[in-house]
């Protein structure tokens, strides 16, 4: 039972953090959809290192931290196909939504929140 | 929600019915409210691997394949310990011995097998049993421990593992066998005298064509009694004779059967709602007991009971080894043959090897392997594919791996190789590595092990070694490739089959073949996207378009990654000619961007690694100043044509080779593959340009060219196979030509020319290209028509004209 209240705790703890973060709106207008290519992605640099912005043949728009957690490949430069990307270098593949890696390899990457106003893309920096 | 799903029930907890759920809610979770019934007090296990839990080697635990909470997640209720007695089929439902009752829309049957008791007296006395489940497995353990004397009877691959298990637990074990030869459904003679004597040295006992008329014993068993009036004394008797399908239960309620119970193509029985799978089913008149031939069924069910309905169950060749650790064995087909076979036969009793391969009209019927069985998965395949042999009768015996197999340590016999040692040398994975994922996490299949331990998923040279130990892991029940394997997971399509219809249907688009198709998700993966681009590119130029997207990241950004996201960039050096203002201009480059690492290279370029992806653009403008161009390093395309000087400077050259390279490659770069293409031109037979390890290599001589194909350096070294031999420089680059376009619409994608030729035999490409020259120039001008489209540099495309920009910036840079 204390487990169960212990995740609970956590639970709350990440919705405060994260409402906290979206009243910041801290919102980065990164380019036009169209700038992407369907079925491709862009990098976004930051001080913190890569981005990749994903876009689906369903024109949905995803960011991760370009870099997998096998061997830090670059994400940006993979195949993307459904809403997954397989990684360049060995052929990981991860979910774009939330950056968890498919099995039965094991890991994940950082995902951040992403929308799209009158075709415009806007990326925040603070991860999912 | 749920009252709108339908009922599943399966009846049988074992394999093959856990199997065909585990198929089913891959593909259709959500379909059935499920309900299975089992006989046994356990969750479903992995039954072929009783033999170790006998042996001591692992516990129930370690072969359980779904424990209780397998069947909780997935929202099935199990009834463990319950039999179903009845089925009111016009009612729908089904009853256990305990009163349970539940209601179906369709059922599976999956009951399995029961052990052949032979009728003779004493077989119902105490400690009479047979090697089926958990429970004999208990009983044989408890009886090892008080009694002395074990009695096998049935010589066959179930007999010798429990008599090896017995004997491992420390009992005196004697199988006896009907027959005159052990395992006789496996082994020829010659194979089973080789194992005899094998197990005898371990310290088993044999009595051969010994015929069992008693059991002997007042309550507890004490002897066995044979024809010819012998007694043996005996504590514990196991019957291993045989299995036969467990059909009473269908028989009972009036479901057709025969042996087993029939099924058609979709593992459907007579009565429409009711499924069946697994050693019960007779299917086309036969009766399968090995595991990779069920796992075939479970996955034709599960896609009908999905609604799916047009996967079809055709039957199965099975192979066979035994789990006997350090006895390698292996025999598919038929390997007895008659009068109209022809047998090759290897036999060094010094070594333990003996090896037998039958032929008939140059094709593989069967095989049978004692000690060595490093190509029997090899020859299984053969086997399979009905492959002509007669290209490659000469070396068949000596295997596939017969020459320079790099990357495990020279290893070729996994059963002489210790847990810590190496078996992938690309992954760092050790057998032990591979045996524990096999046994824990339950993996049946070649792909199963790559995916979970990626042992043989980079180059692939240890795929034999790790088949042998999956073989040697999982014993008879080794699934080995399917027959004819879909291009990926997207499609139940073979390249062959995908390549057909792109090329019959005029499909000239990723998209329209995937239609076509009806490929599964929705815009496929990484692997048949590049392979759908190429096929509708190479069969439809100047038509298809090229989808950038589809392409793998060094072929869309004409360069190639490096481990660290860097990019290395290799002009083409025509024939590996080159001169003091090319060299120059390399130079100037290597100091302008500051390139870390410039190398030569193995195919006679230079090589300018650690470039970022923003400096390709200005690199490559300042390469095409001088006049170079792509050198396609990173592509499935032409590489490199390699010479060496020729009749201008050596002594010995009999051609000018230099000048014959730098033609060919001038006719041929630019051309996407199926793989990535070599060529090379010696100038006299000393070879110095290797063009015997070539796609495509020239040798020149006094009197012509000889023309070499199918030859690779890389992973496995295959030396080429002489093509033929031409007259002028002509008539080699017309060959030259045909020889590309006929691998090019031929070979799978990904396929290099060297196993492509092993897979469709020399003679196929001597037919198309020397022996008919309609054939030979229709296909040189259908490459030449193709060349036309893709003879312009990428890179200056993308320097200079304004292609694909947005690959080469980032979108924005957040500070």
């Amino acid at each position: 039972m204390f487990f169960l209240s212990d995740k609970l705790k956590t639970k709350t703890l990440n919705t405060v953090t994260k409402e906290k973060f979206m009243s910041q709106k801290e919102w980065i207008e990164v380019g036009l959809i169209e700038d992407i290519p369907s079925l491709g992605a862009r990098v976004v640099e930051t001080s913190n290192g890569n981005v990749g912005v994903f876009r689906t043949a369903e024109d949905e728009v995803f960011a991760l931290r370009d870099s997998c957690p096998h061997k830090g490949g670059p994400l940006s430069q993979g195949i993307v196909h459904g809403k997954r990307v397989t990684c360049p270098l060995h052929n990981w593949v991860l979910e774009l939504d939330s950056g968890a890696v498919i099995a039965p390899d094991e890991g994940c990457v950082a995902s951040y929140p992403v929308k799209i106003e009158n075709g415009k893309v806007f990326l925040n920096l603070q991860a999912n | 929600m749920n009252e709108t799903k339908e009922k599943l029930v399966l009846i049988g907890n074992g394999m093959a019915g856990v199997r065909a759920l585990e198929e089913l809610l891959k593909i259709e979770p959500n379909k059935y409210d499920i309900t299975v019934f089992g006989a046994e007090p356990y969750g479903n296990y992995n039954r072929i691997l009783l033999s170790p839990v006998l042996a001591g080697e692992k516990t129930v635990d370690d072969i359980m394949l779904n424990d209780e909470q397998w069947y909780v997640d997935n929202g099935i209720t199990l009834h463990k310990g319950k039999e179903i007695v009845d089925i009111d089929r016009r009612g729908r439902t089904v009853f256990a011995s305990d009163g349970t009752t539940a209601e179906y829309d369709r059922l599976l049957l999956a009951t399995g097998s029961n052990p052949f008791i032979i009728p003779v007296p004493g077989n119902d006395l105490n400690s009479v049993i047979s090697f089926r489940d958990i429970q004999d497995v208990d009983v044989m353990l408890a009886a090892s421990k008080k009694y002395k004397n074990a009695v096998v009877i049935g010589g066959g691959l179930l007999g010798l593992e429990a008599a090896n298990g017995l004997m491992l637990q420390g009992m005196h074990v004697t199988v006896v066998h009907l027959n005159d030869t052990l395992m006789e459904r496996q082994l020829d003679s010659e194979a089973g005298g080789m194992l005899r004597l094998s197990l005898e040295e371990r310290g088993l006992n044999f009595l051969m064509e010994a015929s069992t008329v008693a059991i002997l014993g007042d309550q507890h068993v004490t002897g066995v009694k044979f024809a010819d009036g012998s007694e043996i004394a005996a504590d514990l008797v196991v019957m291993a004779v045989g299995i036969k399908p467990n059909i009473a239960l269908a028989q009972k309620v009036g479901i057709h059967c025969e042996r087993g119970v029939v099924v058609n193509d979709t593992m459907q029985t007579y009565d429409p709602r009711v499924y069946a799978v697994g050693e019960c089913v007779q299917h086309r008149g036969l009766a399968y007991g090995l595991v990779a031939p069920l796992f075939e069924q479970a996955k034709v069910c599960a896609n009908h009971l999905a609604h799916m309905g047009y996967s079809r169950y055709e039957g199965s060749i099975t192979s066979t080894k035994l789990k006997v650790t350090g006895i390698d064995l292996f025999s598919a087909g038929d390997f007895i043959g008659d009068e109209s076979t022809e047998n090759i036969i290897m036999k060094d009793v010094a070594r333990g090897v003996y090896k037998k391969i039958v032929i008939k009209d140059n094709r593989i019927q069967g095989s049978v392997m004692y000690g060595d069985t490093v190509d029997g998965a090899w020859y299984f395949q053969l086997l399979r594919d009905n492959t002509d042999i007669s290209d490659i009768r000469d070396h068949l015996m000596f295997g596939q791996s017969h020459l320079g197999d790099s990357g495990h340590g020279g290893q070729n016999a996994a059963a002489a190789m210790s847990d810590e040692m190496e078996v992938c040398g690309c992954n760092g994975v050790c057998k032990g590595d591979i045996i524990t994922a096999i046994t824990k996490k339950g993996l049946f299949t070649l792909d199963d092990v790559r995916a979970h331990t990626k042992a043989s998923s980079s180059c692939g040279s240890c795929t034999g070694l790790v088949e042998q130990i999956l073989a040697s892991t999982l014993g008879g029940d080794y699934s080995a490739a399917p027959h004819s394997k879909p291009l990926c997971k997207c499609t139940d399509f073979s390249h062959d089959e995908v390549q057909a219809a792109i090329k019959e249907n005029k499909l000239t688009s990723i998209r329209e073949t995937m239609n076509y198709l009806k490929w599964k998700s929705p815009d496929g993966c990484a692997a048949c996207r590049p392979a759908l681009n190429y096929y509708v590119l190479a069969y439809h130029p100047g038509e298809a378009k090229d989808d950038p997207q589809s392409r793998y990241i060094n072929e869309r950004a004409h360069a190639n990654i490096q481990k660290d996201g860097t990019y290395s960039v290799i002009p083409r050096m025509w024939g590996g000619v080159t001169n003091s203002a090319e060299l120059r201009a390399i130079a100037d480059v290597a100091d302008k961007y500051n390139v870390p690492t410039v190398k030569v290279t193995g195919g006679q370029r230079i090589d300018l690694l650690g470039v970022k992806k923003e400096q390709l653009k200005p690199i490559w403008a300042d390469l095409n100043n001088v006049g170079f161009v792509s050198g396609h390093g990173y592509g499935k395309a032409l590489r490199t044509v390699k010479t060496c000087v020729g009749s201008e400077w050596c002594r010995f050259g009999t051609q000018d080779s230099t000048t014959l390279g730098v033609r060919l490659e001038e006719v041929t770069w630019g051309s996407w593959m199926p793989h990535k293409f070599k060529m090379a031109v010696s100038g006299c037979p000393r070879n110095c340009a290797e063009a015997t390890i070539k796609d495509f290599g020239v040798v020149c001589v006094d009197s012509g060219y000889e023309l070499h194909v199918g030859g690779n350096a890389g992973i496995k070294v295959r030396a080429t196979d002489l093509l033929c031999k031409v007259e002028t420089e002509e008539q080699v680059i017309e060959y030259s030509n045909a020889f590309v376009q006929l691998y090019r619409e031929h070979a799978h994608y990904l396929e290099r020319t060297a196993p492509w030729i092993e897979r469709v035999g020399l003679s196929y490409v001597k037919e198309h290209v020397v022996d008919n020259a309609e054939s030979r120039k229709l296909l040189s001008d259908r490459f030449l028509e193709s060349q036309k489209y893709v003879q312009k540099d990428p890179w200056a495309e993308r320097a200079s004209e304004g292609v694909q920009q947005h690959e080469f910036v980032s979108l924005m840079r957040v500070s």
